[in-house]
């Protein structure tokens, strides 16, 4: 895909072609950046790619469904114009539960449920508001004189200070609590709770006991207020064609992109980046090198501790990046059946979380190394919308399997058969017949995800989200404003701020650095 | 990469292998800690002890130092990233004086490397700190091990220091030159002998098994007996170190994993440690720091004082002139310099008047019977070392 004329340095080299690195590529490119993604992998899309996994059946193989995606940044690359079209939008949520029941998310509540639901879910819209315009920034540092800094600050704060005296008061006194404790507060429904609770704590290392489960809720809600008011959504054809319009929106800019090649490392000259130098032993100039792979990665593996100080290293390397997420795809010969899920229902995202106990339990394995007989799952059928992701007639399922440690103890030679066995008995005590309709199976665990995908510790969001790794201390202080210590080299991945989930923001927000940065030719 | 950790914490002070015979020579039972050891502050008087340093021969047990060997395929790139000088430079049987950093560019601590090997280097440390080391192995092909208990070390000081160890067997140990190692025996005990040392005098420092401790303090007392030798304590190496214008950690400056107040942390630069830092050898931690505070220029400097009047200005506030009004710094180690009959002292001073030849005046306290008295005296900004004999450097060292 790299255009005839190739220049013989380039202003930009983005490492990664996942949504973060095409997103960064298109935004400089359009501002008059000659830049070139490189990609490991024979296809673009990173974790958001969509790919065979069984002979005709495709899946989206990381991130299943979009709901975080800046609407304005779809606008900005006019996303839709690139071929991006929807199978579904606004997708609803179903709570499955024990025994074969299941419940639409918000229906068939008592009275005093109904009732407190609707306070609850416009008091978090609007927290979720005034947090999302937060996403779009460049952190501020902290302790320094800068002016710059003491505004963004001061925008943060004023933020918060608009929602007026009774809801900044109730956001601070939610802020540093657990979303079981404050769902507790709210709720009678052990299914509303178990599935409002899921949300707070899906791809983290985190029950919904733990500290700071509110704020990964705030999180994820604000990411999805920043997105728009379109909810659940599935790219038709996977999540991969989000990457493949993202993709044609950085070649229509200029942007030159090569998969199938790897970056070994990033070389260093007079103590700035000045290229990298690809598996093949091909050296590529650069003026700047942007990696949106995790900071672990980028750091420790591609430049090396040697060219950093201790007191960076130390803390990159204490990064907390375990993933604890497993993917499980399934190819079927009929669609599978939900006992009592209506035919809408199945359009939708299923959640397997019945109460919070049960996430809770399910995690307190996953803390010593284990997973749970009874896991919490996320699940789509994403064949229902969009039929052309399998053979006429049959269906794929796509589940993401909370609570999976990355360090299996039993190790993953005896525990991935276990795992999937796990798994598919849970499945078919809530739609009776699926192991029978099974033609191919394809379980990632961790470790599979951090091969597959280039992402150390397998965790999508390069990193948990949490209190001491987010905004500006994320991923590490002195490397959360997208410039890092060596001159020339910058981050705009999911390690950064915002932070994972496919949003799309870090990159942009670290294209908008390097450009700033750029005005004055160095 | 792998560490080992001495189990120091296990007894409240450890005993060195020279603790008996240190002991028995010990007429005033003055015992300080020092790193995990009980060791000895003054043995007799201190300035018996002191005209020992400069006049004869003196033994310093200085075992507590700590001391890490660091061995592995990348020790050299390892150790370059650690410190700020330039350690490719250090050959095979030579040790060189350091310093490391953080981040910032702020001293952690200093110390001596000594290369045993091709790479095999041992580092002699003021304070334990096998958590930086092990972090800045990350990455590295490199072995560390705590290995202070593992050695038992003794400093052989003085002018006649060259000739005690020739008597007490010690053949060629007078080609070695300043910064030298040599390999020795001594009543069949191995020994590494490096002419090293903290006094600015001709002296070596004697590394051996500590099985072999006691024979080789009995060996260095008999041969140097003709010559003046004395066992020392700390306070009278104190003194000469201050003459010889060297830094003491936690005295001159406080480690930056140490301190808690910003501002108080000090980089090479201001220590007056420059030729310490070579900034083209590659990257190092801090270097990106010093490199932007070298471009800013230095704030403060560690100088030398040369003050008015015969007594130490210990602990003293510096001003511009004798009115008192503007504060410029503060001394960190003073004394009264016996040999160079010269009131002395190394001490912080801000910009601009850390310049050689600057006046500042400091205020002394003195203790007349409970009586306090505050005495302005001036002080000229000098060059350090206050004194540094020839015979530091002379080889072969001057037979007596």
């Amino acid at each position: 895909m790299a255009s005839s004329a190739a220049p013989s340095r380039y202003d930009c080299l983005v490492i990664g072609a996942g949504h973060n690195g095409l997103v960064c590529a298109a935004t400089l490119a359009r501002a008059g950046r000659s830049v070139l993604v490189l990609e490991a992998a024979n296809q673009i899309g990173g974790a958001a790619l969509t790919r065979e996994f069984a002979p005709g059946f495709r899946v989206s193989a990381g991130a299943h469904l979009l709901h975080m995606m800046s609407a304005d940044l779809l606008r900005e690359l006019q996303l839709e114009a690139q071929g991006l079209e929807w199978a579904a939008r606004g997708m609803p949520t179903t709570a499955l539960l024990p025994g074969g029941a299941s419940v639409p998310i918000g229906a068939s509540l008592s009275a005093a449920d109904t009732q407190a639901y609707s306070v609850y879910s416009a008091r978090m819209r609007r927290f979720a508001a005034a947090l999302a315009p937060i996403f779009a920034r460049t952190p501020p540092r902290l302790g320094t004189s800068d002016w710059a800094d003491r505004w963004a600050m001061l925008k943060i704060g004023w933020q918060i200070r608009k929602l007026g005296r009774q809801d900044m008061r109730e956001l601070l006194r939610i802020g540093g609590m657990n979303v079981f404790d404050l769902l507790e507060e709210n709720f009678e429904s052990a299914a509303l709770k178990g599935a409002l609770g899921f949300d707070a704590v899906l791809g983290a290392n985190f029950g919904p006991r733990s500290p700071g489960t509110v704020l990964t809720l705030l999180y994820r809600l604000a990411a999805e207020a920043a997105a728009g008011a379109s909810g659940l959504s599935q790219p038709r054809g996977g999540m991969g064609a989000l990457c493949d319009a993202l993709s044609k929106a950085a070649l229509a800019a200029g942007a030159a992109i090569r998969t199938g090649a790897p970056v070994a490392q990033i070389r260093v000259e007079g103590d700035r980046a000045c290229g990298v130098t690809l598996e093949s032993g091909e050296s590529i100039d650069a003026r700047r090198v942007i990696s949106s792979a995790d900071p672990k990665t980028t750091f420790l593996r591609l430049l090396g501790p040697r060219h950093l100080d201790t007191g960076f290293v130390r803390r990159v390397n204490h990064i907390r990046s375990r993933g604890l997420c497993a993917k499980l795809h399934l190819a079927l010969d009929q669609a599978p059946r939900f006992s009592g899920l209506s035919e809408s229902g199945l359009r939708g995202r299923l959640l397997l979380a019945p109460s919070l106990q049960y996430l809770e339990h399910a995690y307190n394995h996953a803390k010593y190394g284990e997973f749970s007989a009874a896991p919490a799952l996320e699940i789509t059928v994403p064949t229902i919308n969009d039929p052309a992701l399998a053979p006429a007639g049959r269906h794929v399922l796509s589940a993401i399997i909370q609570y999976v440690p990355y360090a299996l103890k039993e190790g993953w030679q005896s525990g991935r058969q276990r795992l999937l066995d796990t798994v598919l008995s849970l499945l078919e005590s809530h739609a009776p017949g699926l192991r029978a309709s099974i033609i191919g199976a394809e379980l990632l665990t961790p470790v599979d995800i951090e091969r597959e995908f280039h992402i150390s510790g397998g965790h999508w969001h390069h990193g948990d989200l949490a209190f001491d790794q987010f905004l500006m201390v994320r991923p590490v202080p002195g490397a959360a404003q997208y410039r890092t210590p060596l001159e020339g080299l910058f981050l705009c991945g999911a390690g950064c701020h915002p932070g994972g989930g496919v949003m799309g923001l870090a990159g942009r927000n670290a294209a908008q650095e390097v450009i700033k940065l750029s005005v004055q030719p160095s | 990469m792998t560490g080992s950790l001495a189990p120091h914490f296990r007894q409240p002070l450890l005993k060195t292998p020279f603790h008996e015979r240190a002991r028995a020579l010990s007429q005033v039972d003055s015992f300080i800690p020092w790193a995990g050891y009980t060791t000895i502050d003054v043995f007799t008087t201190v300035e018996q002890e002191y005209f020992a340093i400069r006049n004869a021969t003196t033994l310093y047990d200085l075992t507590p130092m700590v001391k890490y060997r660091v061995a592995g395929a990348d020790a050299l790139p390892y150790l370059n990233r650690l410190v700020t000088r330039d350690i490719a430079k250090l050959k095979p049987n030579r040790v060189a004086y350091c310093v490391w950093c953080n981040d910032a560019g702020h001293i952690i601590d200093d110390g001596t490397i000594f290369r045993l090997g091709e790479s095999d280097y041992r580092l002699c440390t003021a304070e334990r700190q096998l958590d930086w080391l092990l972090d800045s192995a990350i990455g590295f092909d490199v072995e560390i091990n705590e290995v202070t208990e593992e050695i038992a070390a003794l400093a052989v000081q003085g002018p006649t220091s060259c000739a005690v160890l020739k008597a007490a067997g010690l053949r060629g140990v007078d080609v070695l030159k300043p910064f030298d190692i040599g390999h020795f025996e001594l009543g069949g005990h191995g020994v590494t002998v490096s002419r090293t040392g903290f006094t600015g005098d001709l002296g070596y420092e004697v590394w051996m098994d500590p099985s072999a401790a006691e024979a080789i303090w009995d060996a260095l007392m008999a041969a140097g007996r003709s010559r003046g030798i004395r066992a020392i304590g700390s306070q009278a190496l104190n003194i000469a170190r201050i003459e010889a214008g060297f830094l003491s950690p936690n005295v001159d400056f406080v480690s930056a994993e140490h301190t808690i107040r910003t501002g108080r942390d000090r980089s090479p630069l201001e220590l007056g440690l420059s030729w310490l830092v070579d900034f083209k050898k590659g990257h190092f931690t801090g270097r990106r720091a010093l490199m932007s505070e070298q471009a800013r220029g230095a704030q403060r400097q560690l100088i030398g004082l040369d003050i008015a009047g015969n007594k130490p200005a210990h602990n003293s506030l510096l001003y511009t002139d004798e009115s008192g009004r503007r504060e410029i710094g503060s001394v960190t180690s003073a004394i009264w310099s016996p040999t160079c009959k010269r009131n002395i002292a190394l001490a912080m001073v801000n910009a601009p008047h850390f310049r050689i030849g600057s006046t500042v005046w400091a205020e002394i306290y003195l203790n007349r019977e409970l009586v306090w008295e505050r005495r302005m005296s001036r002080a000229k900004v000098v060059e350090r070392p206050f004194f540094a004999p020839e015979r530091r450097r002379a080889t072969p060292p001057a037979e007596f």
